[in-house]
């Protein structure tokens, strides 16, 4: 077995025993398919809906990713500015409170009345708000967080502050953006699909499960409900990827390295 | 030459408020060019302050500094001075040679001469085959081995080094010292070196640096006139541990005041 293989067990073995504990519980008590369908129905669901489920995923995933990258590049602009200017900090900290405060069910009905129903805009616009705190406030951090030791020993050797910026504070801040970046990605998919919610086009994951919520068809609905955790996995997964990629060096990538 | 030149130098934290420290009062020293000077003292009594004066990483409340005949800020933008500090201070993200290469690249220095010059420092702290390795995977000696090859690396006329051997085991620490001397010795470069312990102090000086605390003063200077080179032999002479001796009524008396 390789390393990689061991590592993986327990969840593997985690993921398939729960699958066999839920399907004999709704067998066992013969629990109706409305209130929890067993994991053999929805995978039946998922292959008979695979042409709809993937128009839909399609829609809603490029949708969160595009919107998960807007936010990304603009949060990693300011927050390079507030981590720089103490006036941008200031000026900026309330107003990115006061919008991470905001509930979703809000922001969905405004991107609505701004971009019209069927635009893929809204989703965007959505997800980049949702995702632009977590990843700004992880950064600001991050680019504050070097040892007063190393910021005196690059003084010594008379750095603009752009050197220390590089040399330095960026490096320093990678381990926070990429933590930001994987809370990120889930939030671009619940952003995504809770825009959807809130109304657009019949060919997106949130009307999809909406629909057939509606109906009744549990099965269809978990299964677009399954798909998207899957991508949510799988974007997991790559952040991780080039986490590892760019910051070999760190503490938490090194032993698995 | 004078290397280095204070005159009535005051240093003074948050002046006016209710948590004011004299971290530093009169201040008057002269270091000539290829000096091994120490300063040694009480915990509080500005040894460590001193050192950041003299490399411009503080501004004196009072008095006038001269770092080879230049202001501390001048001297740092020409990069008269290398640093050391009691930890490496080394980037977790940088190998080994690359640490050691970093003030270099910010001198803009071009790739393969920097490297060129790094290896050769290397070879002097004898890490010669540690070039590619991460800081994290040396010891705390061959760290600061590094650190001291970082400082070296652009030839500065000046070695600050504040208790640069301090977290080190007592067998490491003496080596290190051999080593620092012979570099002392090949380079003619003028060394102050801050430290808390006395027969490391009589070991490497040439001069001594008695200080007393709160507030910081220099209560005594003493010259180690011990033969040079120093060797290992040298801690084994009558007259290393009348310099000792010397040295430890000099600190009992600042100690009591």
């Amino acid at each position: 077995m390789t390393a990689r293989m061991r590592r993986a067990a327990p969840a593997a073995v985690l993921f398939v025993s729960a699958l066999v504990v839920w399907e004999a519980f709704v067998r066992l008590f013969g629990i109706r398919g409305f209130i929890l369908p067993a994991p053999s129905a929805i995978a039946v669901a998922f292959r008979q809906e695979w042409p709809a489920l993937r128009a839909a995923a399609v829609g809603t995933f490029s949708s969160a990713l595009a919107g998960l990258l807007a936010g990304m590049i603009v949060a990693v602009i300011v927050g390079m500015a507030a981590a720089r200017w103490r006036t941008v900090r200031q000026g900026m900290m309330p107003l990115a409170v006061a919008a991470n405060s905001t509930p979703i069910v809000v922001l969905a009905p405004i991107a609505i009345a701004w971009f019209g129903l069927l635009s893929p805009w809204g989703t965007i616009s959505v997800v980049a708000v949702l995702v632009f705190f977590p990843i700004m406030i992880n950064l600001v951090r991050g680019l504050g967080s070097a040892p007063a030791s190393e910021i005196e020993l690059l003084q010594s050797y008379a750095t603009t502050r752009f050197q220390v910026l590089t040399k330095l504070q960026l490096p320093t801040a990678l381990p926070y953006l990429f933590s930001a970046f994987k809370v990120a990605a889930a939030l671009s998919l619940i952003g995504a699909i809770v825009k959807e919610y809130f109304g657009g086009r019949q060919d997106r994951l949130g009307q999809y499960i909406t629909t057939k919520a509606a109906l009744l068809q549990l099965e269809e609905a978990w299964s677009a409900i399954v798909l998207a955790s899957a991508f949510g996995v799988l974007l997991f997964v790559l952040i991780g990827l080039v986490e590892r990629r760019v910051m070999p060096w760190h503490v938490s990538v090194r032993s698995k390295t | 030459m004078t290397a280095l030149d204070l005159r009535d130098v005051a240093m003074v934290f948050n002046r006016g408020g209710s948590n004011e420290v004299r971290a530093l009062e009169d201040i008057t020293l002269t270091v000539g060019q290829g000096e091994f000077v120490s300063l040694i003292g009480p915990s509080g009594c500005g040894k460590s302050t001193m050192l950041r004066l003299i490399g411009d990483l503080l501004r004196p409340t009072d008095g006038e500094i001269r770092v080879n005949g230049k202001t501390p800020a001048q001297a740092r933008t020409d990069r008269d001075y290398g640093i050391v500090f009691q930890s490496a201070t080394l980037l977790d993200w940088r190998t080994v040679l690359d640490n050691v290469a970093l003030p270099l690249e910010i001198m803009d220095i071009p790739k393969t001469e920097r490297d060129a010059t790094a290896r050769e420092m290397l070879e002097l702290v004898q890490l010669g085959g540690f070039a590619a390795h991460r800081p994290y995977e040396l010891s705390g000696g061959m760290q600061q081995r590094v650190a001291i090859a970082r400082a070296l690396s652009f030839r500065p006329a000046l070695l600050l080094m504040d208790e640069p051997f301090g977290a080190l085991d007592e067998m490491t620490r003496e080596r290190m010292q051999m080593e620092l001397l012979q570099i002392w010795q090949e380079t003619n470069t003028t060394v102050v070196f801050v430290t808390h312990s006395i027969p490391e102090a009589v070991f490497l000086s040439t001069r001594v640096v008695v200080m007393s605390p709160r507030p910081g003063r220099i209560s005594e200077g003493i010259d180690i006139d011990l033969a040079q080179p120093r060797v290992f032999e040298t801690r084994e002479e009558p007259q290393f541990y009348q310099h000792m001796t010397r040295l430890r009524e000099a600190l009992r008396k600042v100690d009591d005041v």
